[in-house]
């Protein structure tokens, strides 16, 4: 393995994913550097979300091949890879606490005490039971349990969607001071530009199932002559 | 710390501008200790890899220097401040007259007008 490959995470090469009636990605060619975090942005059925579950394992692409660590991912991948799903996993009657314990159980490189330190700085009661939290303390429950593991891959659906400012930027004080960029890649999916874009060190911009755009932000601001959240007006106009 | 994001200048170097003004408005000295880059990109909610790059640039221009297992400090070197404001007014100076050229303004004209504006600020003060 060459120098060049340690530092690319992920590998995709011409991948096509065709749901039933739905032609989701066309054509995916993407190198994901270790130790980034990478945007991945674009309006709603772009591909945002197919594109992390193939990388994730859960589903598999009608063509073309994806490394990920070197190895094609599957389930057996869980080890490597925490994902955030966009759709709420949580059960109501669980308590925070419960919900944490409960989560922990699957994952053997499961940290408590970052656990227990988050749910510090996110401001959540661990006594509270699920049902009572706010969409935006629920989405910061489902951050602690995706950020909690000691993984070299995470993979964030939408953190943010629906969730209101105070927990956005409370989400991304967090991301920030868990990412360990020695030894952890964040691809994180969101429409949310204008917070997120200090975030970013790479980003790809999806249209239709393929990728209009992918470099790194720093390169495209400077080549664009604005920011990310204004080139998001001139991709998608 | 104010980042702009629209502006032309990389978001590393804009932060080791903000070094370089609170060092010349005399918010930090020769000697002082910064905060480490992670705790940085943390405050200033920036990605950790950026604000290392700053750190380096910083680290390059001889502005601070890390000492090993105590952190990043300012250079303790007294013409650090003066070089620093030199080079701070020199850039100024150039913006300045990149665009009164940009407006077609000719040269004479522009020091004429820079002239009568100095004046008047000392006949206000």
């Amino acid at each position: 393995m060459s120098t060049e490959d340690q530092d690319i995470i992920i590998e995709l090469k011409g991948i096509h994913k065709r749901y039933l009636l739905k032609q989701a990605l066309t054509g995916i060619d993407l190198r994901i550097r270790r130790g980034s975090i990478v945007g991945l942005l674009g309006p709603n059925g772009s591909g945002k979300s197919t594109l992390l579950k193939l990388i994730a394992g859960m589903i598999y692409p009608t063509s073309g091949s994806i490394r990920v660590n070197g190895r094609e991912p599957d389930v057996r991948n869980k080890s490597q890879i925490a994902y955030l799903p966009e759709i709420d996993n949580l059960y109501g009657w669980m308590t925070v606490t419960e919900t944490l314990n409960f989560i922990s159980g699957f994952y053997a490189d499961w940290q408590a005490d970052k656990a227990a330190e988050m749910l510090q700085t996110m401001e959540l009661e661990g006594k509270q039971k699920v049902r009572s939290l706010s969409k935006g303390m629920r989405a910061r429950l489902k951050l602690i349990a995706a950020l909690s593991r000691k993984v070299p891959l995470v993979l964030l659906d939408e953190p943010f969607s629906g969730i209101d400012p105070s927990s956005r930027a409370k989400i991304i004080r967090s991301i920030l001071s868990e990412f360990q960029s020695d030894e952890q890649t964040i691809v994180l999916s969101t429409h949310s530009v204008k917070e997120s874009e200090p975030m970013f060190d790479d980003v790809v911009f999806l249209q239709n199932g393929w990728i209009k755009k992918f470099d790194s932000a720093e390169n495209l601001r400077a080549a664009y002559g604005c920011s990310l959240e204004n080139l998001w007006e001139k991709v998608y106009a | 710390m104010q980042l702009d994001f629209n502006s032309s200048m990389p978001i590393y170097l804009q932060m080791v501008n903000e070094v370089k003004k609170a060092l010349a408005r005399g918010e930090l000295s020769p000697g002082d200790k910064i905060p480490s880059h992670k705790e940085r990109a943390q405050m200033s909610q920036v990605n950790p890899n950026t604000v290392q790059r700053a750190y380096q640039e910083m680290e390059r221009e001889g502005l601070t220097e890390t000492l090993r297992g105590q952190g990043t400090f300012i250079r303790n070197d007294p013409s650090l401040l003066q070089r620093i404001r030199s080079e701070m007014a020199q850039a100024a100076v150039r913006q300045f007259i990149e665009e009164m050229r940009g407006l077609g303004i000719e040269p004479e004209e522009t020091e004429r007008m820079l002239r009568n504006e100095l004046h008047k600020g000392m006949e206000g003060e």
